[in-house]
């Protein structure tokens, strides 16, 4: 039996055949559809190598079935980028070593992005600490990542109010 | 992974009726289920996706000032709920020390509820496991214990269950609603879980087709919102399972207890509600000695199995702080670090953890 499920990934419109239920949305997007920013690490839930936005929530693509996502919008590490121009948090990442070898990284960017966009930890260094704890680095990045959080959401405050005013 | 049908029913009546079938299994959040069955653990041929089921993603007040929590509202939306958050506020605490923050986002209250055990020799194949394949034995007697019962258990399986949004549920008196071929009726979250006994296949009261709809509290539940707390040691600060867990939450009267709540997790294969520590509570002025005779009460039964026996002094001292936490008054604010031991009171919020 196949589905034809219907995805909005990075503001692009899709329909998907799924031939097979058990394909999850990581291996829809790295295998199918040539999305392969977004990572494999443990594949069980307990990494967030393969965190995406789905309707602007972080999730772990890992173990969410494809075929159930019918109707949603996707965003991955590809679809961050203004052109040329980082996402914020992209470049803080870079500017304040972020990490190391980098395959944690969409994920962390991802759910760094999905973090500032639930507005909870405000500036605390320890609250974005616990809310980014689903994210490991082997590298041990960690100091690099919650700095440059902190600064990106600053700069994402910043910039929201110049384009309110 | 076995290959399995999938069928996405749009009314409860469908769903109910479909995940009757043999060797089906209902799909909720999927962060349990999916996990599962990448390590073929859990083969259903069929799942039954209940996440399109109408009217069931709703937290709704009612007339009497309880809640019903509908059954796929995701764990971070009720963990921030500020109206949920302030009434059942060791509810919310529980949740946000439960997983990581992608995975609250996509767990629902049902799924939650009805997680499988931890137990690695469970998650093993290749290890014996009277739960997953009945009369093999028990792999995890004579193994690594430290996240294995030390109340409730038989010689048949030593398992816990893990979630820790159960605990303050079952201390404030939660009551599951479940849609079934019979039709509609309550179940008491504490009488949902099975204890192991001889039959540890058998994790719930749940016959097939059963579909958890909502969970309730009752109104008489947000009178604990003053004194509430959740406390869960971890192998590690955060995305971790309870070692031990406690929720603890207490009814005072111009500085006397008037009633008392409390509920191990980590301990059992249900989550634990100690009810003679309430009733030795009730009435007494909160104190150091009052809370220790609680704590020894409740782990009166305890027996360990292998080299868990930590765990019951352990569960002791849970108890013993998160009274003592509870009595101190809920905080404003969920902790930094939701029911860490190593979160400072609010008034010490500097970040002294590195
Ligand atoms: C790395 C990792 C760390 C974790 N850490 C913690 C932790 O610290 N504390 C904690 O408490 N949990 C933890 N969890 C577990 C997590 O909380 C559960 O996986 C989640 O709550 C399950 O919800 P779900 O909606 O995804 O359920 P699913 O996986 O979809 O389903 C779970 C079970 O419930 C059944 N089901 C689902 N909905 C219904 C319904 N409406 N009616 C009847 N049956 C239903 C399914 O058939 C299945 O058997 C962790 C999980 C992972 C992967
Ligand atoms: S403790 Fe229970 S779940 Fe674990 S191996 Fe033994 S029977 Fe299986
Ligand atoms: S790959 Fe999904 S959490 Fe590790
Ligand atoms: S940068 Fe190497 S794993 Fe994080």
């Amino acid at each position: 039996m196949s589905f034809d499920i219907a995805l909005t990934i990075n503001g692009l419109h899709r329909v998907v055949a799924i031939d097979d239920p058990r394909i999850t949305l990581l291996d829809l997007l790295r295998e199918r559809l040539d999305l392969t920013g977004t990572k494999k690490g443990c594949d069980r839930g307990q990494c967030g190598a393969c965190t995406v936005l789905v309707d602007d929530r972080r999730v772990n693509s890992c173990l969410a079935l494809a075929v159930s996502l019918d109707g949603a919008v996707v965003t991955t590490i590809e679809g961050v980028a203004h052109g040329d121009t980082l996402h914020p948090v992209q470049a803080a990442f870079i500017e304040n070593d972020g990490l190391q070898c980098g395959f944690c990284t969409p994920g962390q960017i991802m759910s760094a992005i999905g973090l500032i966009r639930e507005g909870l930890a405000g500036d605390d260094p320890e609250r974005i600490r616990e809310g980014m704890s689903g994210n490991l680095c082997r590298c041990g990045a960690y100091a690099g990542i919650t700095e440059a959080i902190l600064e990106a959401q600053a700069r994402m405050q910043l910039e929201h109010k110049g384009e309110a005013a | 992974m076995r290959p399995f049908a999938y069928d996405r029913p749009t009314t409860i009546a469908d769903a109910v009726a479909s995940g009757a079938q043999p060797e089906t299994a209902f799909l909720g959040g999927g962060t349990n289920l999916l996990d599962l069955m990448k390590g073929n653990i859990s083969r259903p041929a069929r799942l039954v996706d209940v996440t399109r089921l109408p009217g069931l993603s709703t937290i709704e007040w009612l007339q009497d000032g309880g809640v019903r929590i509908g059954a796929l509202v995701r764990n971070s939306d009720l963990a921030h709920d500020p109206r949920f958050a302030n009434r059942f506020p060791s509810v919310a605490e529980a949740l946000l020390s439960g997983a990581s923050a992608q995975l609250r986002n996509a767990a629902t209250a049902a799924g939650n509820v009805l997680q499988r055990t931890r137990c690695q020799y469970f998650y093993d194949a290749a290890s014996v496991c009277n739960k997953r394949d009945p009369g093999t034995g028990c792999g995890a007697i004579g193994g690594l214990t430290r996240l294995h019962a030390v109340l409730g258990w038989s010689e048949h399986c030593i398992a816990t269950h893990p979630s820790d949004f159960c605990v303050p549920l079952v201390a404030l008196d939660a009551v599951v609603e479940i849609e079934g071929r019979a039709g509609r009726r309550d179940v008491p979250l504490e009488a949902l879980h099975r204890l192991p006994g001889n039959t540890p296949e058998r994790e719930t009261v749940l016959e097939p087709g059963d579909v958890i709809t909502a969970i309730r509290l009752p109104a008489e539940a947000a009178a604990y919102a003053g004194n509430a707390r959740y406390l869960k040691v971890r192998e590690r600060t955060s995305y971790a399972f309870a070692v031990v867990s406690a929720g603890a939450a207490l009814r005072l009267d111009q500085g006397t207890i008037v009633s008392a709540r409390l509920a191990l997790g980590g301990v059992a294969l249900k989550p634990w509600r100690a009810r003679a520590a309430e009733d030795l509570l009730a009435g007494a002025l909160p104190g150091a000695t009052v809370f220790r005779d609680a704590a020894a009460l409740a782990l009166a039964e305890a027996r360990p199995c292998g080299d868990n026996g930590f765990k019951i002094e352990l569960a002791r001292r849970i108890i013993v702080r998160a009274l003592t936490l509870a009595a101190a008054g809920t905080p404003d604010r969920v902790p930094a670090l939701p029911a860490s031991p190593f979160a400072l009171a609010p008034t010490q919020e500097v970040s002294a953890h590195v």
